[in-house]
């Protein structure tokens, strides 16, 4: 590529403790350029932009600035050179306001007060950026994962950088909010600005990338265009081809006896009058907007939040309102859609994590099983081949995927018969993401049920034996897997939005 | 790299690590060490033995903190609930006539059940910890206060043999092993143990799991409550009566032995054994500034201090030492 790029890491290497994960990579990044990061779930790439950040210092290698060696001390160095990062976890503060959080740091004066007005107003400009139509003053906890991922690009936006990076920023999000991000990196990029590009979805590398760098274990692969095909860019990052990207298989042959039933499950301004059954061997997708209603209906189905009215029967066992662990005696299995905040305890091991749930189970007059527990974390980390330098490894050291599939292996360590899935696959490489949908496969063959909430339209498309849509808290249709198709979706995603919408006017 | 430094860099990192993980201990052997150089007073066995006696109150009472900061909360009761728990056995002994072993066992549930009330106001209640025993610590002082009407009691016998000898060896001395003992199996082997981590690792990724979060923080405070009584139990019985005013402040002295011990009070870290250092850390600075003659309020400066100290080194060590 011509011209001087605005930030090079040459030959870059990063141990911690003894494991090398970094080994010698050279990444450079153009003004006016998205330059792609693409690797496995542990693979790098969020240890080599967090040396662009600041937020680590390399062992080994240097760090060009427009030509001249940098040491980046802390995240302050870089942001004064003009780079903004979107880190792959949130960065928020979640008692203050959106408005607060785009302007941490920055809070605009006036008479040696925080001038109140002026915040919101720069705040709401960077929301308009993306599009983005929240109230400012609302505490930022009290929105969904989506929605503070949003909050999270328009703080990064609204510094103005001539360098971005972007670590998973699609992970959480639908396609409206992507295609809206993805206009904002247009314009970015028109304007000069150099970007690096995080994402395990493949088929947004060509949408917005120029150039891809292929990371394995830590060192460098290969440097290809964006619009590379997808199968080949497959095979420079896990070493292999994948087939199928969706192995769906029906290979259960049982009666098929309705294990989770819901009837009537309404929430106040939430949800409405929600009924719908999931079969023995049966996967159920269940599709919509953001804000749609989707993660209430696990939340209340798994006990984890009370509803108002209805009824959760699993497995002809109807389980009492606002009660995780009747759900989980009758087989119940959660995988809640923000692994860091309600999945894992980060700083316990992969070993703790995976065995929470059958710990009472498995114990003897309230002594712990260790060496079972620990028999059976070390089955189901293999099985789903979470990358981890042993079992007593932290969560928190986990890459993004790894610790996806560390919540995941729970519910398979303890048996579940009823998996209730809230994005299962956030943040997945493509191959993991094979390895989860098999798990899935192998847990329908066994007469188990699942019900899969999934931004992701082809991954509900491609796993899903029928498909449920929500719109504004309504069931708004239902689609057999065979017949069901983007458009068709989409089109129920929205029906009840336009109904409401004719109504008001 | 060369391997030879990449052998040597890996040693280095060992003895780091090591360093880290039991900074406590480290200090404590160092502290030892220059009391030993400094006074011929320190290290005789009369004095060995007060230490392991002036250790056992607030190591016991550090023992239940333990499960409390494992669990991410706070106790600040402890100190009144020792003194209503040995006040209550006491009474129960002298002014009720009840059997002296009855009159023991009153005191160690009359802990369990002011622990078990905060931890209720905690869990059902939703008051933060530091609120619920806060007014725990009044509500128990003021009680004692009550039942005594300020004067002292005298304690059963069977009470009283807690604060006295075993052959040569002192009782209070043998509490403390067994306590800690218990405590540690407690937190390291059992079910509700493990729980403790997970809630204070993570309340809301431990209640999706299924751990029953609130039952949990019942027990954690019934616990910290059981074992406060047992140290009014060792306070009152080697005076052989119950103080209205024993064991004030003594919770700030526990929560600093569980801090100096390596635990986090964010949650989620602690280890028993890393507690009994902290308690003994403690006690052997006292004990040597008196050997040394300093006065007791210069004490109290040098014992703030050392507070600072090693919750600093601490967190210096977590930010460098990424697991
Ligand atoms: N602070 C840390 N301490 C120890 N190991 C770490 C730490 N951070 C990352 N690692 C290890 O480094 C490797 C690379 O992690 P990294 O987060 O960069 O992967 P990634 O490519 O971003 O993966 P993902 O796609 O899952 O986000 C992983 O094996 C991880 O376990
Ligand atoms: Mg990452």
């Amino acid at each position: 590529m011509n011209g001087q790029p605005i930030l090079t890491l040459d030959k870059i290497s990063k141990s911690f403790g003894p494991v090398q994960v970094i080994d010698e990579v050279t990444v450079s990044v153009h003004p006016g350029k998205v330059q792609v990061l693409l690797g496995e779930n542990g693979a790098g790439k969020s240890t080599l932009i967090k040396m662009m950040a600041g937020v680590y210092q390399p062992d080994g290698g240097r760090i060009l600035l427009d030509g001249k060696p940098v040491k980046f001390r802390d995240t302050n160095a870089s942001e004064a050179a003009g780079i903004a990062t979107i880190h792959q976890e949130l960065n928020l503060v979640p008692t203050m306001s959106v408005a607060e959080n785009i302007m941490m740091g920055r809070f605009p004066k006036r008479f040696g007060m925080v001038d109140r007005a002026a915040l919101r107003k720069q705040a709401r400009a960077a929301l308009d950026l993306i599009g983005l139509d929240i109230d400012p003053d609302q505490p930022v906890g009290e929105l969904g994962i989506a929605r503070q991922q949003l909050v999270e690009i328009a703080k990064a936006l609204s510094l103005d950088a001539r360098m971005l990076i972007l670590d998973e920023p699609t992970a959480a999000l639908t396609r409206r909010e992507i295609a809206a991000l993805f206009s904002v990196v247009h314009d970015l990029r028109e304007r000069g600005v150099g970007m690096v590009f995080i994402s395990h979805h493949l088929d947004e590398i060509a949408e917005v990338g120029d150039s891809v760098s292929v990371l394995r274990d830590g060192k460098f692969v290969a440097e290809v265009p964006a619009d590379t095909p997808e199968p080949e860019l497959v095979r420079l990052m896990v070493g292999r081809d994948i087939s199928q990207q969706f192995p769906r298989r029906r290979e259960y042959t049982g009666p098929s006896e309705p294990l989770l039933h819901v009837e009537g499950l309404s929430i106040k301004g939430l949800v409405n009058n929600m009924s719908f059954t999931v079969h023995a061997g049966e996967v159920v997708g269940l599709a919509g907007l953001v804000g749609a209603g989707r993660t209430e209906v696990v939340r209340a189905v798994a006990g984890v939040d009370p509803y108002d009215s209805g009824s959760v029967t699993i497995r002809g066992r109807r389980i009492p309102r606002h009660n995780i662990g009747a759900g989980i005696k009758a087989g119940l299995g959660h995988v809640p859609e923000d692994r860091k905040v309600q999945g894992l305890v980060l700083d316990a091991s992969v070993n703790e994590n995976i065995g929470y749930a059958t710990l009472a189970s498995t114990a003897k007059a309230g002594l712990v099983d260790f060496k079972g527990q620990r028999e059976k974390a070390q089955d189901v980390a293999g099985k789903l081949r979470i990358r981890m330098s042993g079992l007593d490894q932290t969560v928190r050291s986990l890459s993004g995927g790894n610790q996806q599939k560390a919540v995941f292996g729970r519910w398979i360590a303890a048996g579940a018969k009823v998996l209730l899935l809230d994005e299962p696959t956030r943040g997945v490489d493509v191959g993991a993401k094979v390895e989860i949908y098999e798990l899935i496969n192998s847990v329908t063959a066994a007469g188990g049920a699942v019900l899969m909430v999934s931004s992701e339209l082809p991954e509900v498309l491609g796993m899903s034996d029928r498909i449920l849509v929500m719109s504004g808290g309504h069931l708004s249709g239902e689609l057999a897997a065979e017949d069901a198709t983007q458009d068709k979706v989409m089109t129920l995603a929205v029906r009840d939005v336009v109904r409401d919408l004719e109504d008001k006017s | 790299m060369t391997t030879a430094v990449k052998a040597e860099k890996r040693q280095h990192m060992d003895i780091k690590k090591f360093l880290a993980n039991n900074g406590a201990l480290v200090g404590l052997l160092v502290l030892c060490l220059a009391l030993f150089i400094a006074t011929p007073d320190f290290l005789t066995a009369g004095n060995m033995l007060n230490i392991g006696i002036q250790a056992s109150t607030i190591a016991v009472l550090a023992f239940g903190m333990t499960f409390v900061i494992v669990a991410a909360g706070i106790d600040l009761s402890v100190g009144s609930v020792a003194a209503l728990s040995a006040m209550v056995s006491a009474s129960m002994f002298t002014t009720a006539g009840l059997n002296g072993w009855v009159a023991l066992l009153g005191g160690l549930l009359t802990g369990a059940a002011a622990g078990a009330a905060s931890g209720m106001a905690t869990a059902y209640g939703r008051l933060p910890s530091f609120i619920a025993t806060l007014a725990m610590l009044s509500v128990a002082r003021g009680l004692t206060l009550v039942i005594s009407d300020g004067r002292p009691v005298r304690t059963a016998d069977q009470v009283s043999f807690l604060g006295g000898n075993l052959g040569p060896i002192p009782m209070p001395i043998v509490v403390l092993v067994v306590a800690g003992l218990v405590a540690s199996f407690l937190l390291n082997r059992t079910v509700i143990g493990r729980y403790m981590y997970a809630v204070g690792g993570n309340t809301e990724a431990a209640r999706l799991s299924g751990i029953p979060v609130q039952k949990v923080l019942v027990i954690v405070f019934a616990l910290s409550g059981l074992f406060a009584g047992l140290a009014g139990m060792l306070l009152s019985g080697r005076l052989d009566s119950a103080q209205p005013q024993a064991a004030v402040g003594y919770e700030l002295d526990a929560i600093a032995a569980v801090v100096i011990g390596g635990a986090s009070l964010a949650g989620g870290v602690g280890r028993i054994s890393g507690t009994l250092v902290g308690a003994l850390v403690l006690v052997v600075i006292r004990n040597g500034l008196n050997l040394l003659n300093v006065s007791s309020f210069w004490q109290q400066v040098v014992i703030g201090l050392v507070i600072a100290l090693a919750v600093g080194i601490d967190v210096l060590r977590r930010k460098n030492t990424i697991h």
